[in-house]
């Protein structure tokens, strides 16, 4: 057992366990959706950004969190264009005028273009860089620790869906090295290598090569043992799968009652618990008959508790001052005002940096090349 | 071990079976070679082992299949994964997991086996098959041919007591080929394990096999025997033992090393010998089809090439040879354009070459692609042949005439990817020719063709080089590179190690030296009909046998 003490020494590279990477990057999520407040919002993606280049793996999916990041600029964009042409003007000061189109009186409620005030637009952005937040906190949490590392410690009885999963998500890379190789081969012929007609050119060669090897897949996946019968009854596995259906709906809604508020209580919390039981019991009762084993599963141990913490602690710092001193967290826009800085959520936000140190050190993926280490000995 | 009991399989859709009334009983420890010609049925053999066929291809098998007792009929492949591993022919198509050691797992977590046993496996086929170093790498950032070792550990990790593979070398280099079938030749001898496998490149594999299966084709009978047997007869054999075949040496050599212990009084023949002269072109300067000054590519902080220099002329043939990732590919693209390079420059045809394309790239150089398939779009021939027409602004007809003289046999309605292997090379050859490009870059044309097919590229490759082509082929088959090379360059690390002509590079190499060399050093002769120019089969047979030359 490893003690605080040991948290992030040198050396003892080795990966933390991908579910406390999401129960954080979850946690900055809950943070952000609390929050319309653009200095918090810009604070939140700063600490994902500093605790991934931190403690990134060198992968291919560790550059996801680059995608992402463009993604949340595409939403500010699209959302803040939304406000400009539908969105109906709040406050005083007009920044110029669209020119409006009259709709039909079937259409009332909806508006076309008209006056565009610097309040409605602040609002747009405020809640665009939110939503730009979460989908930046998922993918901080994608490029810390893989999705089919993820799932890796999905129970047994979800293990079906899991290897689906893992299936779909190495062909995503594959099916972009595909488009790269045919594209190349359209230029090799002279041909346009962008444009409509070279994207329908390229579509079929595209589509029956992901279609033929994931026929290859299936066959190699079957030869190597996978889905191998267990000796489960077929009732039992009815039963079982029922169960499992009615836990993961239930804890869905239960976790939305919790997030969203005017819910009605019975669908929040109490439904979240008989979710989760029911489960927990599913799985323990397919554990019993799986007849696959698992290969070094990743332990739970300090680090992962500072980590999943560090989240949890974000989350309810966040929670609890909305609840006490919302004005900090709603940003006034009419009129527009400097963000207001509260102290709980300056700590909640350099208690979320915490997994920069805490977390161990990602093990090397590349031994280091020869002469890599030759110009490392000569400029040292 | 493995039993075949009056096995028939047949296609739908095909009136013909594959494999017709096949017996076969294969026992422990056995390591079996399958060859044939593409399409002959081999694959189909194979896959039938663990059930593939017929349970994920389709069509009917008569008869019965079983391993150590449990037959394919009434055991799915996944039922038989405990006793059969099955290693695909492109490695990387087979993956599931990201990293290399989650990889190695993955069939024994199928299995079921108990953690503690998974956990001293993994590092045990981490050790046998030197992968020790890569245990934490992702699968998509591997080379070919640790890809391929990968792919062995993968399976061999569950302790299969027969492994299956399908041409597992084709795609190495000669270092990665030697490295996986010397791991291959341990499991055997150690672990008595059965290994069947299916090879073009006999002269890699036919010493290690202990017996072969020839596939004939058509539904003929197999025949099967000891190599010695069958190579005596076979129509086609690796260089060494033509070499052997046309100097009577007996017992047939299958090795270099037997071939050598033979070979001394054929050697003591040939001193004072004038070596076989290769046509080496004289080129002036505008003969330059491609010229590379300091050329630099860069993927991230990795360099693919480091301040490459050098040229390709008219009616040169060049073989790039070098390791997996050596920067050979990449060489190749930066010639079409499809790579820019980050410093020093590149022509074709006297343009920088990133500015080419379309009509006019066509007209100064062409490429066929690792893959020749990708270059293929249409779904008949008759249509490739007429779009290739329309791309280039040539007369109507060209790609089919050029078709006609390259593979007479081929069909115009027939789909392309109906086409073997090696047809489908030359409908991307006559494709890439329309445009009569003074350049042409091959990456790796031999991958998965049988020898025939080969000789035949062999052929084409010379009179395109009369003609006034200048060619550059990237390649791992040291013997196509010693048939028709004029030139060889060596790429290491994305640097230029050797440029020279074939003779000088390839004889004083222990990787790429081809056969004849290798039993003839240090006399300068490449192939087996180099040899018999020289010599003539006259001398050879009066003098027959030359042997004596094998000490105990």
């Amino acid at each position: 057992m490893r003690t605080a003490l040991q948290l992030g020494a040198r050396g003892s590279a080795r990966w933390l366990h991908p579910g406390a990477w999401w129960v954080w990057a979850l946690g900055l999520a809950t943070a952000a959706s609390r929050t319309l407040n653009p200095l918090l919002l810009v604070l939140i993606i700063a600490v994902a950004g500093t605790v991934v280049s931190a403690r990134k793996p060198e992968a291919p999916w560790a550059r996801s969190f680059m995608f992402f990041a463009k993604l949340g600029a595409v939403i500010i964009v699209v959302r803040v264009l939304v406000q400009l042409i539908f969105g109906a003007a709040i406050g005083t000061t007009t920044l110029f005028t669209l020119p409006g189109l009259d709709l039909p009186e079937w259409m009332a409620g909806v508006r076309l273009g008209g006056p565009v005030t610097l309040e409605s637009l602040l609002l747009a952005f405020y809640d665009g860089l939110r939503l730009a937040t979460i989908i930046m906190c998922v993918g901080a949490a994608n490029s810390l620790a893989s999705p089919s590392r993820l799932l890796k410690s999905v129970p047994a009885a979800l293990y079906e869906v899991g290897v689906s999963v893992v299936v779909a998500l190495t062909f995503t890379p594959q099916l972009i090295a595909d488009v790269t190789r045919v594209q190349s081969a359209r230029h090799l012929r002279g041909r346009a290598t962008r444009g409509p007609r070279a994207i329908a050119g390229a579509a079929m060669p595209v589509l029956e090569g992901a279609l033929e090897r994931s026929v290859i897949l299936a066959a190699a996946m079957d030869s190597r043992g996978y889905g191998r019968r267990s000796d489960m009854s077929t009732q039992q596995k009815r039963i079982n799968a029922g169960l499992l259906t009615f836990g993961l709906v239930a804890a869905c809604i239960g976790t939305y009652g919790l997030v969203s508020a005017g819910t009605p209580w019975f669908l929040s919390a109490p439904m979240l618990l008989a979710g989760l039981g029911s489960s927990l019991l599913a799985i323990s009762l397919s554990a019993r008959n799986a007849v696959r084993s698992r290969y070094r599963p990743d332990p739970w141990w300090a680090p992962e508790w500072a980590v999943a913490g560090a989240g949890v602690a974000i989350a309810a710092c966040f929670i609890s001052a909305a609840w006490w001193l919302p004005s900090g967290f709603s940003t006034q826009v009419d009129p527009p005002t400097w963000p207001a800085l509260p102290a709980l959520a300056v700590i909640g936000l350099l208690l979320a940096l915490t997994p920069a140190i805490t977390a161990p050190e990602v093990p090397r993926m590349y031994a280091l090349r020869a002469s890599d280490r030759e110009l490392a000995g000569a400029s040292s | 071990m493995i039993r075949f009991d009056h096995v028939t399989v047949t296609y739908p859709g095909h009136t013909r079976p594959v494999l017709h009334d096949v017996n076969l009983h294969l026992v422990e420890g056995e390591l079996v070679l399958v060859v044939g010609r593409t399409g002959s049925g081999k694959s189909t053999l194979l896959q039938a082992i663990n059930g593939l066929v017929p349970h994920f291809t389709g069509g009917t098998l008569i008869g019965d299949v079983s391993i150590d007792g449990r037959s394919t009929s009434t055991h799915p492949p996944r039922e038989l994964a405990d006793l059969v591993g099955v290693v695909p022919q492109d490695p990387a198509s087979g993956f599931v997991a990201d990293t290399v050691e989650e990889e190695l797992a993955f069939g024994m977590e199928c299995l079921g086996l108990r953690p503690d046993v998974m956990r001293r496996r993994v590092e045990e086929t981490l050790d046998l098959l030197g992968l020790a170093e890569l245990r934490n790498r992702p699968l998509l950032t591997l080379s070919a041919g640790q890809q391929q070792r990968v792919a062995i550990g993968a399976v061999l990790a569950a302790h299969p007591k027969v492994l299956v593979l399908d041409e597992p070398t084709s795609a190495l280099d000669p270092g990665a080929a030697e490295e996986i079938l010397s791991a291959l030749q341990r499991l055997v001898h150690d672990l008595g394990m059965t290994v069947v496998m299916a090879e073009h490149r006999l002269e890699r594999v036919v010493q290690y096999a202990d017996r072969i299966i020839v596939v004939p084709g058509d539904a003929q009978p197999l025949l099967i025997g000891t190599p010695q047997e069958v190579m005596r007869e076979a129509p086609i054999a690796p260089p060494v033992v033509e070499l052997g075949r046309i100097a009577g040496w007996t017992p047939l050599p299958l090795s270099v090393r037997d071939a050598r212990r033979a070979a001394g009084p054929l050697r003591a023949l040939l001193v004072g010998q004038p070596p076989p002269l290769r046509a080496v072109p004289t080129h002036t300067a505008n003969d330059t089809l491609v010229e590379a000054v300091d050329l630099t590519v860069r993927y991230g902080s990795h360099s693919a090439l480091r301040g490459i220099s050098l040229s390709v002329h008219r009616g040169e043939v060049v073989a790039l040879m070098g390791r997996n990732g050596a920067g050979k590919s990449t060489l190749l693209n930066a010639m079409v354009g499809l790579r820019t390079g980050d410093s020093g420059r590149i022509t074709t045809n006297g343009k920088d070459s990133s500015t080419l394309k379309g009509t006019e790239l066509l007209q100064s150089v062409g490429l066929v692609p690792q893959v020749p398939g990708d270059l293929l779009e249409a779904t008949t021939v008759a249509d490739e042949c007429r779009a290739a027409d329309r791309d280039a602004h040539v007369e109507h007809g060209t790609a089919r005439a050029l078709l006609a003289l390259l593979a007479p046999e081929i069909l115009d309605s027939t789909h392309p990817r109906d086409l073997s292997e090696g047809q489908r090379l030359l409908l991307a050859l006559a494709v890439v020719l329309a445009a009569r490009p003074p350049l042409l870059l091959l990456d790796e044309p031999t991958r998965g063709l049988d020898y025939p097919t080969k000789l035949r590229l062999a052929v084409v490759l010379r009179d395109l080089a009369s003609a006034g082509h200048g060619i550059l082929l990237a390649t791992h088959d040291v013997e196509l590179a010693a048939e028709v090379a004029t030139r060889v360059i060596v790429l290491a690390e994305g640097e230029i190690v050797a440029d020279g002509t074939t003779a000088d590079v390839v004889v004083s190499s222990p990787m790429f030296a081809p056969q004849v060399a290798k039993v003839l050093a240090p006399h300068p002769w490449l192939t087996v009909s180099d040899v018999i120019a020289t010599i003539g089969p006259l001398i050879l047979r009066t003098h027959a046998p030359i042997s004596g030359g094998a000490v105990g």
